[in-house]
């Protein structure tokens, strides 16, 4: 069985937002209103977190796409009351939307705050509606979400892969964010195949997960920036 | 069952005075009622206006997931140690002084644990999903075990609290003259015969044993709750005596403060004496000690720990942006009440009723700033967001405070808030049990002899 990963090149990433459009898009994820946005109520699945280093005037940032890493280890899905939220056999952290009774215990478990809470029930413009993913569920008010690794995806690519009546290939199912990054920064496959890109990244000296310290064994993997970066441009 | 045609007054003697508040009732006491039930129904609109709109007419926002109603929970939960624990312990420990203050004590634990369960049912996001607890439980989740030790003590306490009435009930059925039908089914036949009182005995106290351990595991499960996570300051192993010494101070805070308006408005001054507070109050100075010293452990730890994250938290209670709430604590928490207590000249019955009051408002900051400031600095950089509550949580958290009152003041129009079988008990028993007590600590006199005869 597969142990679903991703690995993310922070020496290709150019911050250029696409990942999070998509995955907003693919996902339903509801539009905040900007008032709403200023209480730091925006819901999104996979942010871009800044990161400054340094003090000015040798001042870099780092942006680092973050999503749920679907960690191993998750601090979450332990301290959910009703079992809404829990780790799939192929390492996906679900969250089911209509158990969910809205605690907000996980959200407050998770280090890396990366579970939203539907304050409002979800709107979108007249526009929207009509680009609404139907293979996505909308949430309804009052319950946590997260990103699911595009699970419907998943779903869809066995799906198939059982009519034709071969296995899951590699390249088959891969997250919206994934497909679009226009920098390839982003990879998506099997951990647990030695041969699959991910794991072969995964070995690669700049890989570290975020805040592993806690023992959370994320399945998320950063490719740090090279010697290069946050070099300034020499004049010429 | 025959009626008893005796008047109050001949059948308890000085006690009648005990069944006045529930055979007269002042005027006054319609005014207030009525002044709380406007708070309590604020709140009421306060929740169905958030059921109507969402969570999102709260202050909270993303990180700050928790705040008022959270607090609010583990604020009535700590004060629901009052009664059971305290009584429980003086009931064992062959306490005299605790015959007028133990009935009083009690009701506050089982009143205002409603308002804890019902501060997390308010806190949820979908509260019309909330016996998903019971259809999917999921063990390992803290939450759970809340759930099953708040159930548990609310059973324990409620039992703890009628076993000791119904003696006093059985008088009410015969004497009160009114809603005798009520007192006779609550009665349960209590004719006072001796087979009962063994039993009654006997069951008290069991259930006085019971409580101590029960009560003890709901504030710890409590503290776990936050205990259980990897977040920075709540991950800490101090957390479960630190939460339940905190529970036990506020607990006795709030007896002290119930006690000083009973004996006020229902002329109980020969029942609750000066005696009696003195007593709490030095029970309330030892815990303000002890607080202080897992307060200040918990801080230098957290200091020489030297951990970053936890040291943008431990900074933003002591010089940031919570210092006012974290000082104030300290002053309200300790300096105010070991400066009142630590005198004997000052522990009267208004130095305690301040020290309390002091320490009620501190022991709620000292819950806000656990809740809180944890929630706004997550480890991952977020956007500067801060909680403020709004006008729905402030409504919400006057409504509980309201109808908890209110429900109290009920509990005294229908039954007698200071037990009196257990006062007639102290004067027909106790002296001589005590003296006889007394002399069985001391040297036996026979032995001596004989041991000074042979030398």
């Amino acid at each position: 069985m597969a142990r679903w990963g991703m690995v993310i090149d922070l020496a290709k990433c150019t911050g250029c937002q696409a990942c999070v459009v998509a995955c907003q898009a693919e996902n339903n994820v509801t539009c905040v209103e900007p008032d709403q946005a200023a209480l730091g109520r925006i819901i999104s699945w996979l942010t871009l977190l800044p990161e400054l280093k340094g003090e000015y005037p040798r001042l870099t940032m780092r942006m680092m796409p973050l999503l749920c890493l679907h960690c191993d280890s998750p601090p979450c899905i332990r301290v959910c009351p009703v079992g809404a939220t829990g780790i799939t056999p192929e390492g996906v952290v679900r969250q089911t939307f209509s158990r969910c009774i809205g605690c907000r215990y996980c959200t407050n478990a998770c280090p890396y705050t990366r579970r939203m809470f539907n304050w409002y029930r979800p709107e979108f413009p007249a526009e929207l509606q009509q680009a609404l993913n139907p293979d996505v569920s909308v949430r309804p008010v009052g319950v946590v979400e997260k990103c699911t690794l595009c699970h419907h995806r998943l779903i869809r690519a066995q799906e198939e892969a059982g009519v034709e009546g071969r296995p899951l290939a590699e390249g088959d199912f891969v997250p919206a964010c994934v497909e679009i990054c226009p920098a390839g920064a982003m990879y998506f496959g099997d951990l647990d195949n030695p041969d699959s890109k991910v794991s072969e990244l995964a070995r690669n000296p700049r890989a570290f997960r975020y805040l592993e310290e806690l023992g959370t064994e994320p399945k998320l993997i950063y490719l740090a920036e090279g010697e290069w970066a946050g070099v300034e441009k020499q004049p010429q | 069952m025959l009626k008893n045609n005796h008047s109050s007054s001949d059948a308890l003697g000085p006690d009648a005075v005990l069944l006045q508040p529930i055979v007269a009732t002042h005027s006054a006491f319609h005014y207030i009622a009525l002044l709380l039930l406007g708070f309590g129904t604020l709140g009421l609109f306060a929740w169905m206006y958030q059921l109507r709109w969402g969570l999102g007419e709260t202050g909270l926002n993303v990180p700050v997931y928790w705040g008022f109603y959270i607090t609010n929970f583990v604020f009535f939960i700590g004060i629901s140690h009052a009664g059971t624990l305290i009584s429980a312990i003086l009931r064992l420990s062959h306490a005299e002084w605790r015959r007028s203050i133990t009935r009083a004590a009690e009701v506050i634990t089982v009143l205002v644990l409603y308002f804890g369960v019902g501060s997390v049912v308010v806190d949820l996001g979908r509260p019309d999903r909330i016996f998903n607890v019971l259809r999917h439980p999921n063990m390992s989740s803290p939450l759970l075990w809340d759930v099953c030790s708040i159930s548990i003590y609310l059973t324990a306490s409620t039992i703890y609290l009628y076993l000791p009435l119904l003696p006093d009930i059985a008088l009410l059925r015969d004497y009160a003259g009114k809603y005798t039908w009520f007192y006779r089914f609550l009665a349960l036949g209590w004719q006072g015969t001796e087979r009962q009182w063994r039993w009654l005995d006997r069951g008290i106290a069991v259930m006085a044993v019971l409580v101590i351990p029960i009560a003890i595991s709901v504030h710890t499960v409590v503290s776990w709750v936050f205990g259980m996570t990897v977040q920075p300051m709540w991950h800490s192993t101090i957390f479960g005596p630190y939460f339940v010494v905190g529970a036990i101070f506020s607990g006795i805070a709030s007896i002290i403060i119930a006690m000083a308006l009973i004996r006020r408005i229902y002329q109980l001054q020969g029942y609750m004496k000066p005696i009696h507070f003195d007593h709490l109050g030095t029970f309330l100075l030892v815990f303000a000690l002890l607080w202080f010293y897992f307060t200040f452990a918990e801080l230098l730890t957290t200091y020489y720990g030297n951990d970053p994250a936890h040291l943008v938290i431990f900074y933003s209670k002591l010089t940031g942006r919570y210092a006012p709430l974290f000082w104030t604590m300290i002053i309200t928490c300790f300096l105010i009440p070991v400066g009142i207590l630590g005198r004997r000249q000052t522990r009267t019955v208004t130095g305690t009723v301040l020290a309390s009051l002091s320490v009620l408002v501190g022991m709620w900051l000292e819950r806000f700033t656990i809740v809180v400031p944890t929630l706004s600095h997550p480890r991952v950089p977020w956007d500067k967001t801060f909680y403020y509550p709004t006008w729905v949580e402030i409504g919400i958290t006057l409504g509980f405070g309201a109808s908890f009152i209110l429900l109290y003041m009920l509990f005294t129009k229908f039954f007698p808030i200071v037990s009196i079988w257990e006062i007639r008990e102290g004067r027909e028993r106790a002296l001589d049990e005590v003296a006889e007590r007394v002399k069985s600590y001391l040297p036996d006199e026979q032995l001596e002899g004989e041991r000074m005869a042979e030398s």
